[in-house]
């Protein structure tokens, strides 16, 4: 597998019921691709909590997965409000989700902490009334 | 112990998943809270939800969790079953509250699932109750 794959998903951001379709589409791809079980899961973790955050603060946006032989990368793009303060928003429990989200099972204060953890590297870039790009890395031949 | 084990124990009702039930879980984990079920569990137990929505289901997905159980008489709607047999999820539905089934099944034996600690895993194994 020299070659790069990638995979792209559109992020409804109108409904929450079904944030997360992304994350079970890639789990199952990865699946097939015979990648480690505790990457997998990783991957899925991150990549689904990176949803139900596009869905909740930002109407969606598109998710991309490139898998090369060594290398997966997970790049989530939304047109958003941006995050205002990035390390506040790394803090567990620190959350602007409104409450009918809470009520739902998100929005804790852990989506960004939970990705952070379930990632080899997570880079952010945001721009407040931009939006936010947001990319996890994982080195295979760590695992 | 196996998931009939805890329909039983339960008094559930198996609302999807009837070939499974001799299917071994050796932890489990009470929350409402998905985003901490995807922060804190370890071991891929079971999960008692008082939360009803398709999320529920998602989150078991993303952590290989295979049977859930909805407390406090809350009953999925049907659109949620579904998904959940179409993934091979075990759903159980229980009259009891979060409390007393998470009480009834530690008194039998299944451990706790979020103790945030390295290399319990294998311990977990070592207490699995029959």
């Amino acid at each position: 597998m020299s070659e790069t794959l990638h995979y792209h998903f559109d992020v409804d951001g109108a409904s929450f019921a079904n944030a997360g379709r992304a994350s079970v589409e890639t789990k199952k791809l990865l699946r097939q691709l015979g990648v480690p079980p505790e990457v997998i899961r990783s991957i899925s973790v991150a990549m689904y909590e990176g949803e139900i955050n596009m869905v909740i603060h930002a109407h969606g946006g598109d998710a991309d997965v490139y898998i090369t032989e060594d290398t997966i990368i997970i790049i989530l793009k939304d047109v958003g409000p941006g995050i205002r303060n990035v390390e506040e928003a790394m803090k567990e429990g620190f959350s602007t989700a409104p409450e009918n989200i809470r009520a739902l099972g998100f929005g804790a204060g852990m989506g960004l902490p939970n990705m952070k953890r379930y990632s080899d590297e997570m880079h952010i870039d945001t721009k407040v009334g931009v939006g936010t790009t947001i990319e996890l890395w994982y080195h295979l031949n760590k695992h | 112990m196996k998931i009939s084990q805890v329909a039983e124990i339960l008094e559930a009702q198996v609302l999807t998943g009837e070939d499974k039930l001799d299917l071994e879980v050796h932890s489990a984990c009470g929350s409402d809270m998905m985003s901490d079920v995807l922060a804190y569990v370890k071991d891929q137990g079971i999960l008692l939800s008082g939360l009803i929505n398709v999320q529920v289901i998602r989150t078991l997905l993303m952590m290989d969790m295979n049977c859930v159980v909805f407390v406090r008489g809350k009953m999925p709607p049907a659109g949620i079953v579904d998904f959940a047999e179409e993934n091979g999820v075990v759903v159980l539905q229980t009259e009891l509250p979060m409390f007393e089934s998470c009480g009834r099944l530690y008194a039998a034996g299944l451990g706790g699932s979020n103790i945030p600690a390295a290399g319990r895993a294998e311990e977990a194994d070592g207490t699995e109750n029959e």
